[in-house]
């Protein structure tokens, strides 16, 4: 019988932490994309933070996942309300149309 | 289940609270008042800013206070920087207020409010004692700009701007919080203050807690925008409107200082040899990449954004200084010197901004170092006063802009670092050709657009004031000097 440690979890908030940073530099088609990559690296964190207070005995971690998930939604909201915005403009949500400014 | 709950001392949270519920009832307000009567939003913005301050002067202490379970602290390094930002958030009102009204898409109630609540936001992260606080006052300023880059939606490059403004900045946060997990598992708590006790008692994981720190520093050098995590503040200052540009390079300056100080200074001191060399990195590339970067900019935006880099990366020498290898004796002059670099440049950005917004008009946006040609001819006062801020910001004596840079060499050679002395004086020196570059194109070349500048009488005398107090503070650095050293030796 397994039983799982405190390192199983905080292995697995690295693997998910590290796939969301890939996403966000090597995704070079959808913005969407990005934005999923966004959130999974909050998600990711609070893993973290779940995990570190139960192993503490600790309920202040689990509060701040609380606050983390509210931030989040409402930082999605204006995500997406920007790539809405974009889409006006540009017409298209690909990463590599993002070209404008340079130099 | 409410008998432990004690209520919090709220009075040191004043200027806060009040903020909060006059943001919101401007909000309410605005939506009684119509498009041509928005001056009505924009001076009980103004008012509600007065009041913050009265309330800070009238609440200031001296003393540190803990409120709120010791989420949220008030001591003499948070009132002057707080004071410092309601005064920045004011000018960049009086400022934006031309450029906006020019740009019906933007003369709207929400970019009062915005401002407002990315002041409050900045007020939270200046006072906070505890990973919460920071984090929720980091992101209401970080939402709050997002959106208002993207206020001018019909222009695409603010929208894309403001999404890659909004990716890079949320990719911080989650550096950040990352950062703050690994510490939390380190030492058990989210409590700033009771960090740095735990840590100073020893026994807590080094490896968890190093690796924690590398993500907190990272995520810091983003919010900052020193290299190599520099790469969304050209974009964004460029992209941006002006008077959002403006907002953007000024006051969160001030907020990130403090944020620095209470993560590193405040709570992770005991790891001070390990952050210090990170900090020498980020310092010196930012110095290198902004300064060389800045020589081959056309737009005065981009421009600057590379100059942001680099005086950023000199502030953070201040803040690597202060204890060597634990010998704490020029800590004070070392952190105080990087509190004057901070709001010494606050003070020249939003001059140097503001004299964009002064020559910008509806439909000409004035954002290229051509613009300038000729400025002379067309005014020789405000060309006066734009040769004042460039000579400040490349550091030539007798400018507020000579001081800061003096100040915090001082405090890198006494603290043994000699050859990191040497580096600064030479990048600086490559960053005041760029600036020399502006006057140059000011005075002997000829002016391509004779069109009169047209902005209001409030614009013009505060943009005055503005230049002159980078003079005469210049003559006197004294004056913000001792009050920077008072603050953080009653704070520390």
């Amino acid at each position: 019988m397994l039983t799982l440690s405190l390192s199983h979890f905080l292995i697995l908030g690295a693997i998910l932490f590290a796939i969301s940073v890939v996403g966000i530099f090597l995704n070079r088609k959808n913005l969407l994309v990005l934005l999923m990559a966004i959130e999974l690296m909050l998600l990711a964190v609070n893993m973290n933070f779940v995990a570190f207070s139960h192993f503490l005995g600790d309920l202040s971690g689990q509060v701040f996942v609380f606050f983390i998930l509210a931030v989040a939604a409402a930082e999605s909201a204006i995500g997406l309300a920007i790539l809405i915005v974009l889409f006006r403009n540009l017409k298209s949500i690909h990463v590599d149309d993002l070209g404008g400014l340079k130099g | 289940m409410f008998d432990n709950f004690v209520v919090p001392d709220f009075l040191p949270a004043a200027p806060e609270i009040f903020l909060a519920v006059m943001a919101m009832s401007i909000l309410m307000i605005d939506l009684l008042v119509k498009d041509s009567r928005r001056t009505v939003t924009f001076a009980l913005s103004i008012l509600t800013l007065l009041g913050c301050a009265v309330i800070q002067l009238m609440t200031s202490s001296g003393e540190i206070i803990y409120t709120f379970s010791n989420m949220f602290v008030d001591d003499l390094m948070s009132d002057l920087l707080k004071l410092f930002l309601y005064m920045t958030v004011i000018v960049v009102l009086f400022y934006s207020r031309g450029y906006i009204n020019d740009r019906p898409e933007m003369n709207k109630g929400e970019y009062y409010v915005l401002t407002l609540f990315a002041t409050l936001g900045m007020m939270v992260m200046i006072s906070a004692n505890h990973f919460v606080s920071l984090y929720i006052g980091l992101e209401l300023l970080s939402l709050s700009l997002y959106v208002m880059v993207a206020m001018n939606r019909d222009s695409v490059t603010s929208t894309e701007a403001a999404m890659k403004y909004f990716v890079l900045g949320a990719l911080a946060s989650g550096l950040l919080l990352y950062g703050m997990s690994m510490i939390y598992g380190a030492t058990g708590s989210l409590e700033i203050t009771a960090i740095a006790e735990r840590l100073y008692g020893g026994g807590v994981n080094n490896t968890v807690l190093v690796f924690g720190l590398v993500f907190l520093v990272a995520g810091l050098a983003f919010k900052l925008g020193v290299v190599p995590f520099h790469m969304w503040i050209p974009d964004v200052y460029h992209g941006a409107p002006t008077s959002v540009t403006l907002l953007i390079s000024t006051a969160p300056k001030l907020a990130a200082f403090a944020i620095v100080m209470r993560l590193l200074v405040n709570g992770l001191i005991t790891m001070s040899a390990d952050w210090q060399n990170m900090l020498i990195i980020l310092s010196v590339l930012s110095m290198a990449i902004g300064n060389l970067a800045a020589i081959a900019q056309t737009n005065l935006k981009r421009m600057l954004a590379y100059s942001a880099i680099s005086h950023m990366g000199f502030m953070l020498l201040g803040i690597v200084t202060g204890v060597v290898s634990g010998d704490a004796r020029y800590a004070l002059n070392a952190y105080s010197s990087a509190m004057f670099y901070v709001i010494a440049y606050v003070l020249m950005s939003l001059g140097t901004f503001g004299m964009i917004l002064l020559m910008a008009r509806a439909g000409f946006e004035a954002d290229n170092i051509d613009d300038f040609k000729g400025l002379n001819k067309r005014s020789p006062w405000f060309a006066a006063i734009m040769m004042m801020l460039m000579f400040s910001m490349a550091g030539v004596p007798f400018f507020i802009g000579f001081f800061a840079k003096f100040s915090v060499l001082q405090a890198v050679v006494a603290a043994g670092y000699t050859w990191l002395a040497l580096v600064a004086v030479l990048f600086s020196l490559i960053g005041a050709f760029y600036y020399l570059r502006v006057v140059k194109v000011m005075y002997f070349d000829a002016p391509e657009d004779e069109t009169p500048i047209m902005a209001g009488t409030d614009m013009r005398w505060l943009i005055s004031a503005n230049g002159l107090a980078v003079a005469f503070l210049g003559l006197f650095p004294q004056v913000i000097m001792s009050l920077c050293a008072y603050a953080l030796l009653r704070s520390l």
